[in-house]
């Protein structure tokens, strides 16, 4: 599929005078990660089926800066925040998707009193419109009968209260839901968070995305949704590190829906 | 002489509120300490959050056992405390029993009937809770140990005792005739729902053995109540008070955003601008201000409401038994973080007043001296304590400001993270990738 994906950049639109209806802020890992760049590509094909005018801003986008925050240091935040939002009002970009929650969060709630004010909305909240307004339709039966189990992401759950969306589109696949003890605000984190994605976690007796998973397959799911790409990580790792991947994938919402079309 | 009661009951009562009132003080200059932010904001909010989350308690049945044993508590707390006004009165003007002057024999019996029923299921309730910390162990109980483990039970007992003097009070209260209706408490029968099945305990006593009763358990109670009012300011239990503002002054903004620290803003803005110029002199006015200091090292470096957080935490431990690094064995606790907040605070609010109201350096800090670096940096940033805490205590707030100083004054990141963030610095990514390669996925 990799050669039918369309994806334009702001440079082109903007070349040809056209603004985008939404711009794809794609994230670091949504951009260098193997695992997480093939989420990236499982939501464009979702917006190149619903036919969406959308655009990246390819080798002009960098770092939200949001991992720098909060590791502590605000400056190199701040800088990253400047520089993205430079480019962002220079495109006059109004709508921003992405895929990674910890993007959605900073451009949504700490870019604003920089001069960055964009509504800036979740991919799992921009498929389930796709889907509302009918521009995306999934037929597809691929999941019927199997159970997912949703990991809700901090930063798209307890951090901005949104829980519903990707439940109602991972609804969509046919597929039986199952919710952890511990969901929607009581989710607990997949151990990512906090800049921990990047070092070594410190003493204790168990590794967080262990124990994560383990409550994870308390519920005897087939899939393992989630909506980041850290959590992705870190759940499929979990995975590994109980052995179980002859039995349960990790796959994130847009896979789920893009397999479904 | 025959006012003497009366002036002693005034002197108690004046320098059981007195003292009570000097400590109040302390705390408001001790939480002053901390740095001013504008809370002015969305006052209807506000309003709201303080009668849904304190008034209303919403937070603490999401662990129903013990939200429900809790309002028992609370509820009782609040309404058996209307009783304290008659008792005031009383021992101000030597009457006895004014509500019965006051109020219709029917409501007054009412409201007495209902302080014994409550009395009743707030001993219930205290005794459960006693167990929880006691006996049955809970995880998040048993941890405490030292000062805060007995601070717990303390209260309980406080509560027990108080309960139990009301409960003696009334039902002993068979020999002093009441002016209003020239009978006794217990010859009313009215409002003595339970105090009449304690009542024939002291059928066998003599009038005056019956009346010195009612007398000491009125006088322990209310001195019971004055003491327990002291007592709040040196224990975790100031949150019956401390939980209204709190919750008031808790964060309106989603979860996820952390402040931007607008001293940064202003070197970004000059570092990014090209018509700035490094070297020109502060402009007037400027230069009294003390160079800021990025994110915090010690209790004066935290924000008012950060430190209001500290003296609110009545170390509950949900925080704690919800935090991801806790639970997978970690140094890190949520609530220790608040412990430890405190204690450095009223350590410095002790310091100031030993030295004729100036702090002099004492070579402590809250980082290192209280909360280690370790701690710190196992936080992921996930918000599960903020969410469990019922009165809307920011632990996260705190550790955030603590690895700003830790990163940006001290630059003791650990080297992993160091590593990052020269990436984002060079490449604009965490991962030390060519930006210009950001599009590559397409073609993949």
């Amino acid at each position: 599929m990799n050669g039918q994906l369309k994806v334009p950049t702001m440079a082109e639109y903007m070349a040809e005078g056209k603004q985008p209806e939404i711009l794809f802020w794609v994230g670091s890992a949504g951009s260098y990660d193997d695992r997480a760049k093939k989420i990236t590509k499982a939501f464009v094909k979702l917006l190149n089926n619903a036919n969406v005018d959308f655009a990246v801003l390819g080798a002009e986008e960098s770092n939200t800066g949001d991992v720098a925050k909060r590791a502590g240091n605000e400056f190199l935040f701040q800088m990253q925040a400047f520089m993205n939002i430079e480019v962002l009002n220079a495109y006059e970009v109004k709508r921003i998707v992405t895929c990674d929650p910890h993007s959605f969060n900073c451009i949504k709630n700490e870019y604003p009193s920089l001069g960055g004010d964009y509504n800036v909305i979740h991919h799992t909240q921009y498929i389930k419109e796709l889907i509302d307004t009918g521009r995306l339709s999934v037929k597809g039966d691929t999941y019927k009968g199997k159970r997912i189990t949703f990991h809700d992401p901090c930063y798209l759950g307890r951090a901005n209260s949104e829980f519903d969306s990707p439940r109602t589109v991972l609804g969509k696949s046919n597929a039986t839901l199952v919710e952890m003890k511990k969901s929607k605000n009581f989710a607990m984190c997949c151990g990512a968070g906090g800049a921990q994605m990047f070092k070594d976690a410190e003493p204790g007796n168990k590794e967080v995305n262990v124990l994560r998973t383990e409550q994870a397959l308390k519920t005897t799911p087939d899939i393992i949704a989630t909506g980041c790409p850290y959590c992705n990580t870190m759940m499929t790792d979990g995975i590994k590190a109980k052995e179980k991947e002859e039995s349960v994938i990790v796959l994130d919402v847009a896979e789920v829906i893009a397999n479904s079309l | 002489m025959q006012y003497l009661p009366n002036i002693i009951f005034a002197v108690f009562l004046i320098a059981g509120v007195g003292y009570f009132a000097r400590n109040i003080n302390k705390l408001i200059r001790n939480i002053k300490l901390g740095r001013d932010v504008d809370v002015s904001d969305d006052k209807p909010q506000r309003w709201k959050n303080m009668t849904r989350i304190a008034l209303g308690q919403s937070k603490m049945v999401v662990r129903p056992i013990a939200g429900f044993l809790h309002i028992v508590v609370y509820v009782g707390f609040v309404i058996i405390n209307i009783e304290v006004l008659e008792i005031i009165v009383d021992g101000l003007f030597g009457t006895h029993r004014i509500g019965l002057s006051i109020l219709p024999e029917s409501v007054y019996g009412f409201l007495i009937g209902s302080f014994e029923i409550l009395a009743v299921l707030v001993l219930i309730a205290v005794i459960f809770f006693w167990m929880r910390r006691n006996v049955i162990n809970l995880k998040r109980f048993k941890s405490l140990k030292g000062w805060p483990k007995n601070d717990g039970n303390i209260i309980l007992y406080f509560e027990v005792v108080l309960m139990c003097l009301f409960l003696v009070m009334n039902a002993s209260d068979s020999v002093h005739v009441i002016e209003a209706t020239g009978t006794t408490f217990q010859a009313l029968d009215s409002g003595n729902v339970i105090s009449q099945f304690i009542a024939p305990l002291f059928s066998g006593f003599s009038d005056s053995t019956i009346s010195i009763i009612e007398r000491s358990a009125w006088w322990i109670h209310i001195a019971g109540i004055l003491v327990f009012l002291n007592y709040l300011y040196y224990s975790k239990h100031l949150h019956i008070l401390l939980a209204f503002p709190n919750v008031y002054y808790g964060k309106l903004t989603p979860k996820g955003q952390f402040n931007n620290l607008e001293s940064v803003t202003n070197e970004v803005k000059l570092m990014m601008d090209p018509n700035a110029d490094p070297f020109a002199a502060p402009a007037e006015g400027d230069s009294e201000e003390e160079p800021a200091k990025f994110g915090a090292s010690d209790v004066t470096d935290l924000s008012t409401i950060q430190l209001l957080n500290a003296y609110t935490c009545t170390e509950c431990g949900r925080c704690t038994s919800e935090c991801p690094a806790n639970q997978t064995g970690k140094k890190l606790s949520p609530r220790k973080i608040m412990m430890d907040t405190r204690d450095r605070l009223v350590e410095v609010g002790k310091n100031i007043d030993a030295n004729n109201g100036e702090f002099k350096d004492d070579g402590k800090q809250l980082l290192n001296d209280y909360i280690t670096k370790e701690e710190l940096w196992a936080c992921t940033t996930c918000n599960a304590c903020v969410e469990a805490c019922p009165v809307s205590i920011d632990p996260l707030s705190i550790i955030m400001e603590m690895r700003r100083y830790l990163v940006m004054e001290e630059s003791a990141a650990p080297m992993e993270l160091n590593n990052m963030m020269t990436n984002i610095e060079n490449n604009g990514a965490p991962w030390p990738y060519n930006q210009q390669d950001r599009l590559n996925w397409v073609n993949e």
